[in-house]
C-alpha cells in the first residue's frame, strides 16, 4: 500500500492533512498513486494494466512518446513556462480503455520555505476515460513554502479526462499553477478546483484549448477565501474547431480576502458555444471579490455568454430561515454551504460523496 | 394565546398601521381581510420580526410575554410560525434540508411530502423554479413540520389553482382541527375558508381595524358592497 512506502517521510498528522486533499492512502478505490514530498517522488505505481503512471524524469529519459507531447501545448499558445523543475508526474491512459477507479496524485510540501516546481504531463489516449484526482497540501512545517506547477493535459480523439485538483496548503504558502489542455477531436475535458484553506497567494489562469471538432471543456470552481490572502484564479477557454463547447462556472466567497475571479471565452472558430458563470459572496467588510468575465470572437456564428453575480447574502434569505427556526450564524452558514455545493462540480460519481465528505469538513472549520 | 396592544408600524414617515388592537385565543382562527396596500402582512410580519417595518408603538403578547424586542428566532422558538407569501429562492439549499431541520422524523416528513405532492421536490432547491403552487405548498409543508403553536398565514392560496387550494386546504384543515393550533390567516380570495373552520374575521383597511365578524359575512358583504362600508363597524375602538 501507498502508506508503507510514505510512512518513513510522513507523519500521522501530516497524513491526515494530506487525506483532505484527496489522498486515499489505502488506495483502495484507487488505480493509481504519485506522491511527492518536495523535490522527491516516494511513489508511483499503477494498479492497473491500462495506466503508465511515472516521475517525469523518468518518463521523459525512457519514453520518446512523452517527449513529443512535452511543452507542445505551450508552443499552441505561443507561451514559454518554466524549465528548471524538479519533479512531477507523467500518467498515460492506454488507448481505448477505460480506468474506472480514479488515479490520485499528491504534491507536497514538507521543508521550510522550499520552492516546489513540477512538471506534470497527462495523455488520454483515444477513446481512453480516465478520472485524476491531484491534491497539493503543505506539511504544519513548512512555513512560506512556494508550489509551481506546470501542468499539461492532452486528450485525444474521442478520449474524457475528468480532472479535480484540491489545495489544501498554509496561510503562508505561495502558489502558482501554469496549465495547459489541448482537447481533440470529440474529447472531454473537465477541470474542478477546490480551494476552501487558507493560502497566501494563488495566481492561475489554467487555459484549454479545443483543436478538434465537438471537443468539449468545463471548469468549475470552489474557493473560499480568509483574511490576508489573494487568489487571481481563472479559467479560459480557446475555441478552435467547430462544434466546440466550453463552460466555466465558479462559485467564490471571501470571508476576509481578496478574489480576482477571471473568466475568458474565445471562439476561434464558427459554430462554437461557451457560457461563462461567476457568483461571488462577500461575507467580510475586509475581503473583496472582482469578477472579469471575458467573451472575445471575430466571427460571426459563435454562442458566447456570460453572467455574474457578486454580492452579500441576502438578508431576506437569512430572515427567511430564522423564520424556521435557525439563528443568524446558521442560516448564514446553510446559505454559504449551499451556494458551495460540490454538485456544480462536475464530478465524477465514483468520487462525488468522498469530494462532498472533505468540502463539509473544510466548511466546518471555516463556518 | 395573542394580543396585540395598541400597534403602530411605521415605513419612513409613512404610517402602515395604526394603533391597532386585538387578540386570538388558543385554538382560535382569525380570518383577516383588507384590500392590498392596508397593512395585513407588515402587521404579520412586525408579529414574527420580518421586514423593515417595526413596531413604533405598542405591545406584542404571546403567550402572556411581550416578545416585539425579541429576534426572529427567538419568537419562532416560543411557538410562532409563518407561511410566507412571496418566500425567496435560496440556491443551493434543498427543501429536503430544512424539513430535516425541523423535523426529526424522517416518516412524518415523507408522509407529508405525499400528502402535499411534494416527494419529487424534496431534493431540489428551496423555491427554485417552484411554481406559485408548489411554492405554497412547500410552505405548509416546512410550517406544518415546524410545528408552530401560532401560524401566521399569508395569503396561503394567492397565486394557487382551485386544485391546489383543495390539497392545501384539507392539509391545513386537519393540522389545525388535530392539534388544537391557533392562526391568523391573511385572505383576499376567502377560497381557503371553504376548508378551514375560521369563526372569527376582521378587516384592515387603511392600517386600522374596521369591522369584527363570521369570516363568511364580512366576506360577503365585501363582495357586495367593498370595503369602504367596513368602516362603520368601528371595531378597534371598542377592544
Amino acid at each position: 500500500m501507498a502508506a508503507e512506502g510514505i510512512d518513513r517521510h510522513i507523519d500521522s498528522q501530516d497524513k491526515e492533512k494530506i487525506a483532505f486533499s484527496g489522498m486515499d492512502f489505502q488506495e483502495k478505490e484507487r488505480s493509481a498513486t504519485f506522491f511527492q514530498k518536495d523535490a522527491e517522488v516516494l511513489l508511483s505505481r499503477s494498479l492497473s494494466g491500462s495506466v503508465d503512471i511515472l516521475d517525469i524524469k523518468e518518463a521523459l529519459a525512457n519514453d520518446s512518446g512523452a517527449r513529443k507531447y512535452l511543452g507542445e501545448s505551450f508552443r499552441l499558445l505561443g507561451k514559454e513556462y518554466p524549465k528548471n523543475i524538479e519533479g512531477g508526474y507523467f500518467i498515460r491512459i492506454k488507448k481505448g480503455k477505460t480506468v474506472e477507479l480514479p488515479i490520485q496524485a499528491c504534491l507536497f510540501l514538507k521543508a521550510q520555505g522550499f520552492k516546489q516546481k513540477v512538471h506534470n504531463l497527462v495523455i488520454v489516449e483515444e477513446g481512453a476515460k480516465v478520472n485524476l484526482i491531484t491534491g497539493c497540501s503543505a506539511s504544519r512545517a513548512a512555513k512560506e513554502g512556494f508550489h509551481l506547477g506546470i501542468s499539461e493535459f492532452y486528450v485525444e480523439k474521442g478520449a474524457y479526462l475528468n480532472f479535480t485538483m484540491i489545495h489544501n496548503f498554509r496561510e503562508d504558502t505561495s502558489v502558482k499553477p501554469m496549465s495547459v489542455a489541448v482537447v481533440k477531436e470529440n474529447g472531454t475535458f473537465v477541470s474542478n478546483y477546490v480551494c476552501l484553506k487558507p493560502v497566501k497567494e494563488v495566481v492561475m489562469y489554467p487555459t484549454a484549448i479545443i483543436s478538434g471538432r465537438n471537443g468539449r471543456v468545463s471548469f468549475n470552481s470552489l474557493i473560499l477565501s480568509y483574511p490576508d490572502s489573494v487568489q487571481d484564479i481563472g479559467s479560459r477557454i480557446i475555441l478552435n474547431a467547430e462544434g466546440g463547447q466550453g463552460e466555466i462556472i465558479s462559485r467564490a466567497v471571501s470571508v476576509g480576502g481578496k478574489i480576482i475571479a477571471r473568466g475568458h471565452l474565445k471562439a476561434g472558430e464558427k459554430n462554437t458555444k461557451g457560457h461563462l458563470e461567476c457568483r461571488g459572496l462577500v461575507l467580510s467588510e475586509k475581503g473583496g471579490i472582482h469578477a472579469i468575465p471575458e467573451l472575445e470572437t471575430d466571427l460571426q456564428d459563435v454562442d458566447l455568454s456570460h453572467e455574474a453575480a457578486i454580492g452579500k447574502i441576502n438578508k431576506e434569505e437569512i430572515d427567511y430561515l430564522c423564520s424556521r427556526g435557525m439563528t443568524a450564524s446558521e442560516a448564514q452558514s446553510t446559505i454559504v454551504r449551499g451556494f458551495m455545493d460540490v454538485n456544480i462540480l462536475a464530478l465524477p460519481e465514483i468520487i462525488k460523496n468522498e469530494i462532498k465528505k472533505l468540502e463539509e469538513k473544510m466548511l466546518e472549520d471555516a463556518f | 394565546m395573542l394580543k396585540i396592544k395598541n400597534a403602530t408600524i411605521t415605513a419612513g414617515s409613512k404610517k402602515i398601521v395604526d394603533n391597532v388592537t386585538f387578540s386570538v385565543k388558543e385554538g382560535e382562527v382569525l380570518s383577516l381581510f383588507g384590500p392590498n396596500g392596508s397593512g395585513k402582512s407588515t402587521l404579520i410580519k412586525a408579529i414574527i420580526g420580518l421586514g423593515s417595518c417595526s413596531l413604533d408603538k405598542g405591545e406584542v403578547i404571546f403567550k402572556g410575554k411581550e416578545i416585539s424586542h425579541l429576534s426572529i428566532t427567538e419568537r419562532v422558538k416560543r411557538g410562532l410560525g409563518i407561511m410566507h407569501q412571496y418566500p425567496p429562492k435560496i440556491r443551493g439549499v434543498k427543501l429536503i434540508q430544512i424539513a430535516q431541520f425541523l423535523c426529526s422524523d424522517q416518516q412524518k416528513i415523507k408522509v407529508l411530502a405525499q400528502k402535499l405532492a411534494l416527494e419529487d421536490h424534496l431534493q431540489r432547491e428551496l423555491n427554485v423554479n417552484f411554481s406559485g403552487g408548489e411554492m405554497k405548498r412547500a410552505e405548509l409543508f416546512q410550517l406544518i413540520l415546524q410545528d408552530a403553536d401560532f401560524l401566521l398565514l399569508d395569503e396561503p392560496e394567492s397565486g394557487v389553482d382551485i386544485e391546489n387550494i383543495s390539497i392545501m386546504g384539507k392539509v391545513l384543515d386537519e393540522y389545525l382541527k388535530n392539534s388544537h393550533k391557533s392562526a391568523i390567516i391573511i385572505t383576499h380570495t376567502g377560497y381557503i375558508l371553504d376548508y378551514v373552520n375560521s369563526e372569527k374575521g376582521c378587516v384592515m383597511f387603511e392600517g386600522k381595524l374596521w369591522c369584527k365578524g363570521k369570516p363568511k359575512e364580512i366576506f360577503n358583504s365585501v363582495r357586495e358592497s367593498g370595503y369602504e362600508k367596513c368602516k362603520g363597524c368601528q371595531w378597534q375602538q371598542k377592544v
